[in-house]
């Protein structure tokens, strides 16, 4: 599915990913955990084609296809969405005409047809009471005056309706109460098949409870310094990074 | 917009009202070039105007000629050479025409597309000159005629200066003085075209009223006169411009309209205005220069103005309310879109005289490329204005890092038991939020499209069906190549 090799990656002129390497493979979840400034957001970044992150050397294939070359709208097409970190609010424009324009733009992509009005509806209502998510709030503006659970919820119901093949979740369980954990997990779980694959980006054990990894790694200093199992995270909670012999920040 | 000579000779035919005489003597008729008392007697007297209004122009010419052009605006423009300007221009010929849409600019056909407008509205628009579109016909027809059963009155103002004097001579200059500014005297003394509108008592207009039913000359929008009464107990929705980009070859654009608005009535006056704003390093482009102004004289008037700018190379204006009568009600949308090189000083004035009046505000600009946005405002309560409420909210979007937004807002309150708020705020397309939707599989066009919608949700909401969907469109249009 994913195909990552000594990436460096710039922003504003610092060097942050200095090298990483991760494979992924179709139907896999994936688990990066590391300490805070290690890279981890700039990773997700850098898959997803964020403007302003300089990737000065190394390939991000994805299925076959050479990521870098495509801008970020392209590569969402291709079937890769981004849970971010902090999700940003947008005035003015309601999560359903939001999530319409967004499915339509990649239909287009993919030269499949706009979905009808009637059946986007019913998809969205859907997908909203799957997550728990209260109707109304698919009337209101995208993100605007959400907690912060809800704006992880939100960001699971853009990813169910929106059906990619690979998702990258930034910390996707910060900010969220043991309910809103379990809800999100449960979506996270759904998406699981042998067709797609997940990136989650954690520094959490307990969300890894409920959607179990099949790998977990270290990211450290701009590159990928150790990977293991799902033990390697129960190993990382009981001895912190110190413990493993992983330094943080070095410069 | 337009409609072509054979459509207009058509409904002519059908409805009666209008002469026959100017359409044949089209090929033999143009004004010298400049302004002098030759020149508006002989506009006077290719409209057939009656002693009263030739009189009205001569009086406003003299007034003009002592007059200074203003210069407090934030705007950088060279003045117009008023010698150079011709006043009254015919028609074009159907041999000037473009014979079909092959002929027209394609870059002006693909706009016309990405606004969705149709095929027979482009020929339309373009100046082809087609046959009669039965359809349009048909539509005129049957529109003047509910219009006539209802007694509402929609015609040019030459007609209407013939037809009902008495109504003319009692509000034409009433809102808009012939002295008022520079621009509107100037007007007073040239207007060429415009709309007369009056709704009878008790009446609710049953459509709403468009300049593209009005029968136009093929040069309008240059020196626009537009008279609106909206008699007691009325209601009318107005309709003023088109999204599609409108060329012309005069650059100085100086409209005046007044509304008069009695006891208990309504009127809304929308406007879409995309007239050329030159190119993308600011050669050409139209000069708007416009006094609008609605005098709520009536106990309980209401007038809302809902205006969308994005062309011209020059937008001034500020359509005012006078809030006269006793609990009357202005409000003020406003979209003011600037690119490249255009520049904006647009707000509104609301006037606070009688009791229990009150006012809403809301204005978004957009500034991009190298354009400069002013907001400018007046909040204004007399002394005995009891009981005034105003709510005023005035937001920036800046998109570039050479572009500018400027407030001036002004509020004078002389009367202690009113209540003013003002809010304000400036911001940019984020870099965050542009990418949370690129992300999301949305193109950079259709990104800042949808968060400039979303920006200026409030005021485009007051916008009538007709305009609203196409008004959506011309917001992305306008602001393109304006980000990455």
């Amino acid at each position: 599915m994913l195909e990552i090799k000594n990436l460096h990656v710039e922003v504003g002129g610092q060097k942050i990913l200095k090298g990483l390497n991760l494979n992924i493979n179709d139907g896999e979840v994936h688990a990066i955990m590391g300490p805070n400034g290690a890279g981890k957001s700039t990773l997700s970044y850098a898959i997803c084609g964020k403007p302003g992150y300089e990737i000065t050397e190394g390939s991000v294939t994805f299925k076959g296809k050479n990521f870098l070359e495509l801008e970020a709208s392209e590569r969402a097409g291709e079937g890769v969405f981004l849970g971010f970190q902090y999700p940003v609010e947008i005035p003015g424009v309601s999560n359903i005409n939001f999530l319409r324009a967004a499915i339509n733009s990649v239909r287009k992509y993919r030269n499949e047809g706009e979905l009808a009005a009637g059946d986007f509806l019913k998809l969205i209502r859907s997908k909203a009471a799957e997550l728990e998510m209260d109707p109304e709030m698919l009337k209101r503006a995208v993100n605007v005056g959400f907690s912060g659970g809800e704006k992880k919820r939100n960001e699971m119901v853009q990813m169910s309706m929106l059906d990619p093949i690979f998702a990258v979740l930034d910390e996707t369980d910060s900010g969220l109460d043991i309910d809103a954990l379990r809800i999100v997990a449960d979506g996270i779980n759904r998406m699981r098949c042998p067709e797609k694959s997940i990136l989650v980006i954690t520094h959490y054990q307990r969300l890894l409870d409920y959607v179990v990894p099949d790998f977990v790694h270290v990211l450290a200093n701009g590159k990928i310094v150790k990977s293991g199992d799902k033990s390697l995270a129960i190993r990382l909670e009981k001895e912190g990074y110190a413990g493993l012999g992983i330094e943080e920040n070095v410069a | 917009m337009v409609s072509t000579l054979e459509t207009r000779q058509a409904v002519e035919e059908i409805s009666g009202d209008y002469k026959y005489g100017f359409v044949t003597d089209i090929e033999t008729v143009k004004a010298p070039k400049g302004l002098s008392e030759e020149v508006i007697r002989f506009i006077s007297a290719k409209k057939d105007e009656p002693a009263w209004l030739l009189d009205w122009r001569l009086k406003s010419y003299k007034k003009w000629l002592k007059m200074e052009e203003p210069d407090w605006a934030m705007l950088d423009y060279e003045k117009p050479d008023f010698q150079d300007i011709y006043y009254y221009a015919a028609p074009k010929s159907a041999d000037d025409r473009p014979k079909s849409l092959d002929e027209v600019d394609p870059e002006l056909l693909k706009t016309y597309e990405k606004l969705g407008i149709s095929l027979q509205e482009q020929e339309v628009l373009s100046g082809v000159a087609v046959d009669i579109v039965f359809d349009s016909v048909s539509v005129a027809t049957t529109f003047h005629k509910a219009l006539k059963e209802k007694g509402v009155i929609f015609c040019s103002i030459s007609e209407a200066a013939r037809d009902y004097p008495v109504l003319m001579k009692k509000y034409l200059g009433s809102v808009v003085p012939a002295a008022d500014n520079f621009y509107a005297t100037l007007n007073s003394a040239v207007f060429t075209d415009g709309t007369f509108v009056y709704i009878p008592k008790g009446v609710r207009c049953p459509m709403e009223l468009s300049t593209y039913f009005r029968i136009n000359e093929a040069n309008t929008g240059q020196f626009e006169r537009t008279l609106i009464i909206a008699d007691d107990n009325s209601y009318v929705s107005y309709l003023e411009g088109c999204t599609a980009p409108m060329r012309d070859e005069n650059q100085l654009h100086a409209a005046v309209v007044e509304i008069v608005v009695l006891d208990e009535a309504e009127v809304k006056y929308s406007t879409v205005q995309n007239w050329y704003p030159g190119d993308k390093n600011g050669i050409g482009g139209i000069y708007n220069f416009v006094t609008k102004r609605a005098a709520c004289r009536g106990l309980n008037s209401k007038v809302s103005w809902t205006q969308v700018e994005t062309g011209s190379a020059i937008t001034w204006k500020y359509p005012s309310c006078i809030l006269q009568g006793d609990g009357s009600v202005g409000e003020f949308y406003s979209v003011a879109i600037t690119n490249n090189y255009q520049q904006a000083d647009t707000g509104t004035k609301m006037i606070h005289i009688g009791k229990n009046t009150s006012s809403t505000i809301i204005s978004k600009g957009i500034s991009a490329g190298k354009a400069q946005n002013i907001y400018r405002g007046l909040v204004k309560v007399m002394p005995n204005a009891e009981n005034t409420r105003n709510f005023t909210q005035c937001d920036s979007l800046l998109i570039g890092d050479e572009c500018g937004a400027h407030t001036v807002p002004y509020i004078e309150a002389k009367n202690p038991t009113s209540q003013i708020e003002h809010e304000a705020t400036t911001s940019k397309i984020s870099d965050e939020q542009l990418f949370y939707c690129l992300q999301r599989g949305l193109d950079v066009e259709e990104s800042v499209s949808l968060i400039v919608n979303g920006f200026c949700k409030e005021v485009m909401q007051q916008l009538p069906m007709e305009f609203a969907v196409e008004a959506q469109k011309l917001l992305g249009i306008s602001l393109e190549g304006s980000v990455g």
